[in-house]
């Protein structure tokens, strides 16, 4: 465990002193977010009735923004050839960069979302759902999205391609995730989709290390 | 013969999906065998250039 | 069975397919076309509409299995480091790109005046377009690397990724689908449901049948592509370790 431990502190710490990424993401977050009123009109029913897909989609490509950095910089100054080599499971590796790239990406999300969820009149019964479903949720992002930064490492064009190849795999993320907040706001229960968010995060802390793990080690190969 | 071709009123649908297909399917096999003769000569070229020296 | 494994006794049987394939292949296709459009009945409730189903179904039906071998052999290059397999899922993934992308777009063409439009958010249809998607994320993965070997392998993972992402995927269309299906769109009646008669199931088995031939002949001539990329790689790379070979070669020209 101590290796996860080691791993997981060293990104937080890069990150933390690098601190302008995880900002420059949130910042996309707000921007991104705020266009829709511009996009559909200001009319308060119009966005209330998107709010909930409009902070879901721009919260995906906000952690689709942030892939690239898990490992590419490991990978050009030769850091990930030691990380391979080292005693520590390559699959424990990949899900300690995973955890450390959701604490630094998705946590300022998740909190700056309900500050911009009144800027889109996202109903009150609306905010519970959204930050659960997005506490769920974006940790499966981190995952599938480390199998995609793993398999770009060393390709041309790797920051578009990533998204390219990981954003079809974030649908039923997205799917779940925007339901659980119609069903905050229809009265539905809201537990069917956070359940079901639950089982994919399940799911992916399953394989998606192992999949890192084997596009890591052709990587470095 | 124009019954055949009206297709029941739904020609603007039915034609251009076989047209569709055709050039598809056409297209794939053109590229194809095109790709293999350019590879094909690429590759005796440099055989030969490898007996020449 | 290993015996396949080796590309040059597997070229060699391939090659002897071929023209049974090909032939097969525009055989028929002389048969399943003047079937499809002429000599089968049109439906009851969709009228000749229905004959774009005789290129749509198998479209799809490919589009599909075309992943599934292109996961297999990925699977079997990874675990077995049979480069055959590799050939195979590079060889395969175009086509089964083509074939979703024909159903897709013929679908929508049956769609226009059945449902009165291109486009419905219906499961199957939402499911084909993702799969479009990873068809095009595999195809751009595996050639965005310098090094061959790095491609083919990157690809083979994601391939692998993608089809335990599929069923995930369908369920997850098929459950938002039934959550939106008041307010999205009313599909009209049986929707896109037809009553296959007997008559109907000749060109749509010929035309089947045509499609895997031609799907076969065309992965062979692309598994030749393949071997040749590989020879000539492997040429350039033997001419580059012997500088002298080659400074001469490029005197002589």
């Amino acid at each position: 465990m101590s290796g996860f431990a080691v791993i997981f502190a060293r990104d937080l710490k890069l990150a933390l002193r690098q601190s302008s990424d995880s900002l420059t993401v949130v910042g996309f977050f707000a921007i991104a977010a705020v266009l829709f009123p511009f996009g559909v009109g200001p009319e308060p029913g119009v966005l209330a009735r998107i709010a909930g897909g409009v902070l879901w989609v721009t919260a995906l490509l906000s952690a689709l923004l942030s892939l690239e950095r898990i490992y590419a910089s490991d990978y050009e100054d030769g850091t990930l050839d030691q990380l391979t080599i080292s005693g520590t499971p390559l699959a424990l590796t990949a899900l300690a960069k995973a955890a450390a790239h959701w604490a630094t990406t998705s946590i300022p999300l998740i909190v700056i979302a309900p500050m911009l969820a009144p800027t889109l009149h996202l109903p009150v019964e609306g905010y519970l759902p959204l930050l659960a479903a997005l506490a769920l949720g974006t940790p499966t992002l981190s995952l599938i999205g480390g199998i995609g930064a793993a398999l770009v490492l060393g390709a041309r064009r790797g920051g578009v391609l990533v998204s390219l190849l990981i954003l079809p795999l974030y649908v039923p993320v997205l799917i779940f995730g925007t339901a659980a907040v119609e069903a905050g706001l229809t009265g539905l229960s809201v537990q069917a989709p956070l359940l079901v968010l639950a089982g994919l995060f399940v799911l992916a802390l399953t394989l998606a290390p192992w999949a890192t793990a084997v596009a890591l080690r052709q990587a470095v190969q | 013969m124009d019954r055949f071709f009206a297709m029941g009123g739904y020609a603007q649908y039915v034609w251009p999906s076989y047209a569709l297909a055709l050039v598809a399917f056409v297209g794939i096999l053109v590229v194809t065998r095109s790709t293999l003769k350019k590879r094909e000569a690429e590759f005796e070229r440099l055989k030969r250039e490898r007996q020449d020296g | 069975m290993h015996k396949y494994a080796n590309p040059t006794v597997f070229m060699r049987l391939a090659n002897a397919v071929l023209p049974w394939a090909a032939g097969a292949c525009v055989l028929l296709f002389a048969v399943a076309i003047p079937l499809a459009l002429y000599a089968s009945p049109a439906d009851y409730q969709q009228g000749d509409t229905v004959r774009i189903m005789y290129i749509h179904v198998p479209a799809a039906i490919l589009g599909e299995m075309v992943y599934g071998l292109m996961a297999a052999a990925s699977a079997t290059y990874l675990i077995w480091r049979h480069q055959l397999a590799a050939l195979i899922a590079r060889a395969a993934a175009p086509i089964g790109a083509i074939f979703t992308a024909l159903c897709l777009i013929t679908g929508m063409l049956w769609g226009q005046p059945m449902w009165g439009t291109f486009w419905v958010w219906d499961a199957r249809l939402t499911s084909m377009l993702l799969l479009l998607f990873l068809y095009v994320g595999y195809l751009a993965l595996g050639d965005a690397f310098e090094d061959q070997e790095r491609g083919e392998k990157a690809a083979a993972v994601l391939a692998l990724v993608g089809s335990v992402n599929i069923p995930i995927i369908i369920f997850s269309v098929e459950w938002w689908n039934t959550l939106h299906q008041g307010s999205i769109f009313k599909m009209n009646g049986e929707g896109m449901k037809v009553t296959v008669s007997p008559e109907m199931l000749a060109p749509l088995f010929t035309m089947m049948g045509a499609y895997v031939a031609f799907f076969v002949t065309i992965l062979v001539l692309r598994m030749r592509i393949e071997i040749l990329n590989a020879k000539i790689r492997n040429a350039r790379i033997t001419q580059a370790a012997a500088p002298m070979v080659a400074t001469q070669a490029a005197q002589a020209r």
